[in-house]
């Protein structure tokens, strides 16, 4: 098999109003890799959610995309503050984020849930204090 | 029916108009930019109050037709500009969400 395709970005922490560009890049990417529509549009919707997530609280981070033949696999690792109860962070509706970020529009407590509605792996590795990784994957149908 | 034949018939106008051929084929009301994301299909015609360069992102993630910023919202600086760039419809409401959405009812 082919090695992974891999791309990698730095997530702008200061940016909030430009955040998104890792995931439209993304988006482009797949689209030249001539992947199907809906798969590009679940990574890339699952990765800007994640990419928001990581301006929005942890003052930005990075961020890795491997493609291989059967699987798009998304790392997104911030050395941000954590999250102490990962199951109420996922609950839809639970938020931290404050007013100013809730005025532009997020902030709905929908983020990580539509994560993980859509991918097919979510995993999220957690201490406080010392960062957060996010690893998702979404399977492409053969 | 295209973005630009929404226009034709319409009272809406065109803040930004890349890609007026692009065809709506259903109408998504909502601010809360996950729940766009979320739910708004491929297509959309995506009408919302948020007017901030984030709805650039999000329209082209979610594959929306265009962008309808409705109660007379104007776009942020530079918002046009990105969209223009970006290959978004940006385009411009003068009526209530609701009445917006009475609109593209009647008409698409």
């Amino acid at each position: 098999m082919a090695d992974a395709l891999i791309f990698r970005f730095d997530v702008d922490g200061e940016n909030f109003t430009s955040a998104g560009q890792a995931s439209v890049q993304i988006k482009k990417n797949l689209r030249q890799l001539g992947l199907p529509p809906e798969i590009i549009r679940r990574v890339s919707i699952a990765m800007y959610e994640g990419e928001i997530n990581m301006v929005i609280h942890a003052g930005g981070g990075h961020a890795e995309v491997r493609v291989t033949e059967d699987c798009i696999e998304i790392v997104l690792e911030d050395h941000g503050p954590g999250i102490a109860d990962i199951a109420q962070a996922m609950q839809a509706g639970f938020s931290t984020a404050p007013d100013n970020i809730r005025s532009l529009g997020f902030g709905a407590g929908m983020g990580l849930p539509n994560m993980k509605r859509y991918t097919d792996y979510m995993d999220i590795q957690s201490t406080v204090g010392e960062g957060t990784t996010v690893t998702m994957r979404v399977a492409i149908p053969q | 029916m295209t973005v630009q034949e929404l226009l034709d018939k319409t009272d809406l106008t065109a803040a930004a108009l890349p890609r007026g051929d692009r065809e709506i084929t259903g109408v998504y009301l909502g601010d809360l930019l996950s729940w766009v994301m979320g739910r708004a299909r491929e297509g959309d015609a995506w009408v919302t109050i948020m007017s901030n360069r984030n709805i650039a992102a999000v329209a082209t993630l979610a594959d929306t037709a265009c962008i309808l910023l409705a109660e007379g919202v104007q776009p942020d600086n530079g918002v046009a500009l990105l969209c223009e760039e970006k290959g978004i419809n940006l385009l411009l409401s003068p009526h209530s969400a609701y009445d917006t959405a009475l609109l593209l009812r009647d008409t698409l």
